[in-house]
């Protein structure tokens, strides 16, 4: 996957880029401008749509256009964003002034292009990393949204982070109902409970969700939020290979799967792949951290629809399992075939 | 710190300024070289004060950054486009005059002009809005509409037509009646070059390829191979060749007997390891300057396939090639780095 005359480079040095999505209302141009005037001693380059509701000061505001490319291989789910590849490119030349850039997009819109981009456009690669994915809902709205728009349940089942902002307009039952809702559509993501977008910017900036040295991390909070989950579908399963989150009428479910021998990488890698063509388009998003066999150093795999990356990321740290576990989000979800398919892996 | 080789010593100058350099020009009449930054300085260096580079001159046309540069209408200006959304005229010796107000970044200018009329035009994209200006008419006489943005432009031999680059192919426009013709090739082009004799429109292409269509019957052409995409695009004088960066080494496609059609490229020389960044052809001689992302620019006899070191990359603190340009006569050659290295080399 790694183009021979791009210079591999340290992914600390490259921009990191965070991308806001969320309904109209939500409260997305509060968090940003939150971000902007914060004190942190850090600039932002920020990248906006044309529908903002507020407005945005901040030195650097680049107005977006939101164009969807698809890419040559005729596939739908296989898009760019390519404005987004224009202006990254250009705001690149600028590096030296700002620390990072933030992408607004519509309240619409789905993610998957913007976090494709990453993936596919090599200027983009080389010089910018797509951070991490922030969903901003609001507490009131919620989950009438999540009822009418499946680019609202596309956008939570997306992110690295939720903010479940306005929680002051409902009461804590409310707010235990809508959590546990977009826990069932993302396991995955930190949700975090806001007013008026006011939030620690350590919890919204520089999360690395989709930096492969983190894969890692992010995979075991699914088990442990899993388990201090009281909703339903919590049986304390853990013993179990495969785990399986219902869904609860929005279409997305996600699972994971664990396996304790060591994989095959070349029948590992023609498996997913040959699962990434067939279900990408349903799968939103794709996580792996990879035992293979022969290998010191822990493979770490990720992919958004058909768009996949993977890396080794360094040895096992001694005391860590090591196992492989492999996490889907996505829609139609077909467990056993994925499960079995994964178990026939083993080395 | 000055680039180091033995034709640089001999006939080279160059200075080190801040930021990044995005592009670089010489006016019609030859006499000023403009190099500007993504920061938003243009570098003004005239060609009597070409030996001393402390002489060089830096001026600000933009509030904000400087996204791209052509050659005015006029024998000694130049036009930049800003991030402030407008194009501004800078001519030596006068104020910087704001030519057109945009409602997008400015992202990319070009100019034509007939010697024996003295007549001119120039167009910028704002978006999906193109908009030419003849002469030095302070009203536009069109602005051309487009269902994406557009990614490039060029104008055809006689400055009749322009060709707009975007989404699912390019558009050929009739600058006086505004009439179109639609190239139509799913997916996303960044970028167009006409051929000098209007034989046909060449475009580049996401997927690292570049298409074309033959203008005479519309007949699409596949030009593949590159390992990035292709940025740079230049066609020699007598439209032989279409010279591209995008690989290790120069790949020129050729344009008569037939080609490019079921014509494989002449592959000419490169940097081993490294990548052509800028090609441009010499307005004269079947003789083309290449640079390259190391750093290195190379001077290449398309025909006898001979190589002139213009300077190598190893000095790392230069960055790559990001501006190449050779004066209307064929006796300058300037050039611009990514860390801010600008530099002229004479040939004559
Ligand atoms: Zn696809």
């Amino acid at each position: 996957m790694s183009d021979s005359n791009v210079t591999e480079k340290n992914t600390d040095q490259l921009v990191p880029v965070t991308v806001l999505t969320g309904y109209l209302g939500a409260g997305k141009t509060t968090l940003l401008n939150h971000i902007l005037t914060a004190q942190h001693g850090k600039k932002y380059a920020v990248i906006i749509n044309e529908f903002g509701e507020l407005g945005v000061d901040n030195d650097l505001v680049v107005d977006a256009d939101e164009e969807i490319f698809e890419m040559n291989n005729g596939c739908v789910c296989c898009t760019i964003r390519g404005d987004l590849v224009r202006i990254l490119e250009s705001l690149m030349k600028r590096r030296h002034k700002f620390d990072g850039i933030i992408v607004e997009t519509t309240g619409l819109a789905d993610p998957a292009p913007v976090a494709q981009t990453f993936f596919v456009d090599e200027d983009v690669r080389s010089k910018c990393k797509l951070d991490a994915v922030v969903t901003v809902v609001d507490a009131k709205n919620v989950m009438q949204t999540l009822d009418d728009s499946k680019e609202a349940v596309s956008q939570v089942a997306f992110a690295d982070v939720i903010l479940l902002n306005k929680t002051d307009l409902v009461d804590k039952e409310t707010l235990l109902k809508i959590e546990s809702r977009l826990k069932a559509i993302n396991p995955f993501a930190q949700i975090h409970r806001t007013e008026k977008g006011n939030i620690a910017l350590d919890k919204v900036l520089k999360q690395g969700g989709f930096d492969l040295q983190h894969a890692l991390s992010l995979l075991p909070e699914f088990l442990e939020n899993d388990h201090d989950d009281a909703h339903h579908h919590h049986d304390h399963e853990h013993h179990h290979d495969a785990h399986l989150h219902h869904e609860h009428g929005d279409g997305i479910t996600s699972i994971s799967l664990t396996i304790n021998e060591p994989l095959d990488a070349t029948r590992f890698n023609s498996w997913i792949m040959s699962i990434l063509q067939q279900f990408g388009m349903d799968l939103l998003r794709t996580k792996g951290i990879l035992n293979l066999k022969g290998m010191n150093e822990r493979f770490a795999f990720q992919a958004v629809h058909m768009m996949a990356d993977g890396d080794f990321i360094g040895p096992w740290k001694a005391g860590e399992t090591r196992n492989s576990r492999l996490v889907f989000i996505g829609r139609n979800i077909q467990e056993k075939l994925l499960k079995d398919g994964f178990e026939r892996c083993r080395a | 710190m000055a680039l180091q080789s033995q034709l640089m010593d001999d006939r080279g100058h160059s200075r080190k300024i801040e930021g990044s350099v995005i592009d670089c020009v010489i006016s019609r009449d030859g006499q000023y070289l403009a190099y500007v930054t993504a920061d938003g300085d243009l570098w003004i260096a005239t060609a009597q004060d070409k030996h001393s580079p402390d002489q060089w001159k830096v001026y600000h046309p933009h509030d904000g950054g400087i996204l791209c540069l052509s050659q005015d209408i006029s024998p000694q200006g130049f036009l930049t486009g800003g991030d402030d959304n407008t194009v501004q005229r800078f001519i030596p010796g006068q104020p910087i005059q704001c030519v057109a107000k945009a409602s997008r970044w400015v992202e990319h200018l070009t100019s034509w002009y007939n010697l024996k009329t003295q007549q001119g035009l120039f167009a910028f994209v704002a978006g999906k809005q193109v908009e030419v200006y003849k002469n030095q008419d302070k009203e536009h006489c069109a602005v051309l509409q487009h269902d994406s943005t557009v990614s490039g432009i060029d104008f055809s031999q006689y400055g009749t037509a322009l060709a707009c680059s975007h989404y699912n192919g390019a558009t050929l426009w009739a600058v006086d009646t505004q009439e179109k013709r639609g190239f139509v090739w799913k997916g996303s082009h960044i970028g167009v070059i006409m051929h000098p004799y209007d034989e046909a429109l060449i475009t580049a292409m996401q997927e690292n390829d570049l298409h074309g269509w033959r203008l005479s019957d519309g007949h699409n052409m596949r030009m593949s191979g590159y390992t990035t995409k292709v940025k740079s695009l230049s066609f020699s004088m007598n439209g032989k060749w279409l010279a591209t960066s995008g690989t290790e080494n120069v790949v020129m496609w050729p344009f008569f007997d037939g080609g490019p059609i079921g014509k494989p490229p002449a592959e000419l020389t490169g940097i081993p390891n490294s990548c052509c960044t800028q090609v441009t052809f010499h307005p004269q001689y079947e003789m083309l300057a290449a640079g390259f992302l190391d750093g290195s620019v190379l001077l290449i006899d398309t025909d006898a396939k001979k190589v002139l070191p213009v300077c190598f990359g190893n000095q790392q603190s230069h960055g790559s090639i990001t501006a190449l340009s050779f004066s209307p006569a064929g006796d300058l050659l300037s050039f611009g780095t990514e860390n801010g290295t600008i530099a002229v080399l004479d040939l004559s």
